[in-house]
């Protein structure tokens, strides 16, 4: 399993592949390999955003990805996850989130895929802040289930 | 009884910083932290909390040196 927050503009596609070759040129059971790529889009609720700010809880982020990645391997027949997710000033069509998952058959990976994805979305401690003509406005949920975790 | 409270994102905003040491004078849970804290500040929306990076509940009773975040709901991904 590896997790990183990424501070700095990446290619997801050179680290997918750089990964694959360090850590798994060995594993001759992987018969798929499921990957989700989010990227930012430049408009949002009907207006241009020029730039987005993405904020995190250092101390918790990463170790929730890694119970989001564990809950998934436990759950499916996973080989092996990676999660990358940027942090700070992010432009358009630049890569916000990358997960890829490895197993011997489709399903597995395909379902570990959008679950992390969907726990990420709805759990993981990071916050959007878009850029628009207008000055900055944080960016409101769309998964409903993070208004199911918990509320002080 | 000493904890730090840390805010996120438009929460912080709210509050307008992004930590602070609390001293306890009893036990408390952190949704009545929460109504201490947020007693003369704008923000409405719904909120999320965790103590020492574990999400809890509103009745989570607070130990001494616990670290304590109120944050929006998240929008990463």
């Amino acid at each position: 399993m590896y997790i990183e927050i990424i501070n700095e503009e990446f290619d997801p596609w050179q680290k997918l592949v750089d990964y694959k070759k360090s850590q798994l040129k060995d594993r001759k059971n992987i018969g798929a390999c499921s990957v989700f790529l989010g990227t930012m889009r430049d408009i949002n609720s009907g207006e241009e955003i020029k730039s987005m700010e993405l904020q995190h809880y250092p101390e918790m982020t990463e170790s929730y990805l890694e119970k989001i990645a564990d809950n998934a391997t436990k759950k499916y027949k996973i080989i092996d996850t990676i999660i990358l997710h940027r942090v700070g000033l992010v432009s358009p069509s630049d890569p916000i989130v990358l997960v890829a998952t490895w197993s011997e058959h489709r399903e597995d990976a395909f379902e570990a895929t959008r679950e992390i994805m969907e726990a990420l979305k709805s759990e993981a401690p990071f916050w959007k802040k878009e850029s628009t003509d207008k000055g900055f406005r944080w960016v409101e949920p769309q998964t409903e289930t993070s208004e199911d975790i918990n509320e002080a | 009884m000493i904890i730090v409270v840390k805010y996120f994102a438009s929460i912080s905003d709210a509050v307008g910083k992004t930590s602070e040491q609390i001293v306890l004078q009893h036990e408390m849970t952190v949704g009545e932290v929460w109504s201490d804290v947020s007693k003369n500040i704008k923000y409405t929306g719904k909120v999320m909390t965790a103590v020492n990076h574990e999400y809890v509940d509103d009745k989570h009773l607070l130990k001494n040196e616990d670290e304590v975040a109120f944050f929006p709901p998240v929008t990463g991904g």
